[in-house]
């Protein structure tokens, strides 16, 4: 896919940083707000394949290599299901929540209902893995293809 | 004048549609699921038991862990494949 003009490139360079910063934010409070790990990854990707569009897919296979999200991707998924076995070595169940009502990382219990972001065991980070796995996942789809088209086109 | 294709097709159809009509006339009317023990467990714990605002997040990462492991799985595939579709064409 070849790059368009520079009045979109401009319009795309100022929501790019805008689209991602609201997505990661879903991630992040994905345990808090509604959203969450698939839904924030949604977004991200979205924006990344503004990016594609907007200035071809070439540019994009220069700065990152579609080998490489195909690695992440795997990473997520990995992190996800390392976190859903640790909860058997550590509370005794699959998915167990070990997290919860300890001192470590993420380990608060919200006071009167409240949570905040320190809160909810072991699903700020589940978010983040299925997060990572999704932005990699569908990035890495729209990439390829795009990439594809751009092999036709030389052809034709 | 209809062919036997075209008469097979509608049989079909008008089946499917008196399925369709009979299963949404015998519906539970909107807001009231016959068992609602397990939604009053997850409203009542999942603050004190996940530490999460959000009770979606809270089912689909915790009580239904299982569930969303199949979803991501599901994802897995679909990505997988259509990259080694994709990488043939693209070099």
């Amino acid at each position: 896919m070849k790059g368009m003009s520079t009045i979109v490139k401009t319009i795309a360079n100022i929501s790019f940083p805008l689209i991602t910063i609201y997505g990661l934010y879903i991630i992040a409070h994905g345990h808090l707000t509604p959203g969450g790990g698939f839904q924030g990854g949604a977004i991200v990707a979205t924006g990344l394949a503004l990016l594609i569009v907007s200035r071809g897919s070439d540019w994009v296979e220069s700065k990152i290599k579609e080998h490489d999200l195909s690695v992440l991707e795997s990473l997520g998924a990995l992190g996800f299901i390392g976190l859903a076995l640790l909860g058997i070595v550590m509370g005794g169940v699959f998915f167990s929540n070990f997290l919860v009502d300890t001192s470590m990382l993420f380990g608060n219990i919200p006071v009167n209902g409240a949570a905040d972001i320190n809160t909810g065991g072991t699903l700020p980070l589940m978010n983040f893995a299925v997060g990572l796995k999704v932005i990699a996942g569908l990035f890495g789809i729209v990439l390829v293809m795009a990439l594809a088209i751009t092999k036709k086109e030389d052809e034709l | 004048m209809m062919n036997r294709r075209d008469m097979l097709a509608a049989a079909f159809l008008t089946i499917v549609a008196v399925f369709l009509v009979f299963s949404m006339l015998f519906m539970h009317p909107f807001g009231s699921p016959t068992r609602s023990a397990m939604d009053q467990y997850i409203i009542d714990n999942t603050v004190e038991e996940t530490g999460g605002n959000n009770g979606v997040t809270s089912v689909v990462f915790d009580y239904r862990g299982f569930d969303t492991l199949g979803e991501a799985t599901v994802l897995f595939t679909a990505v997988a494949s259509v990259v080694m579709l994709f990488r043939r064409l693209k070099k």
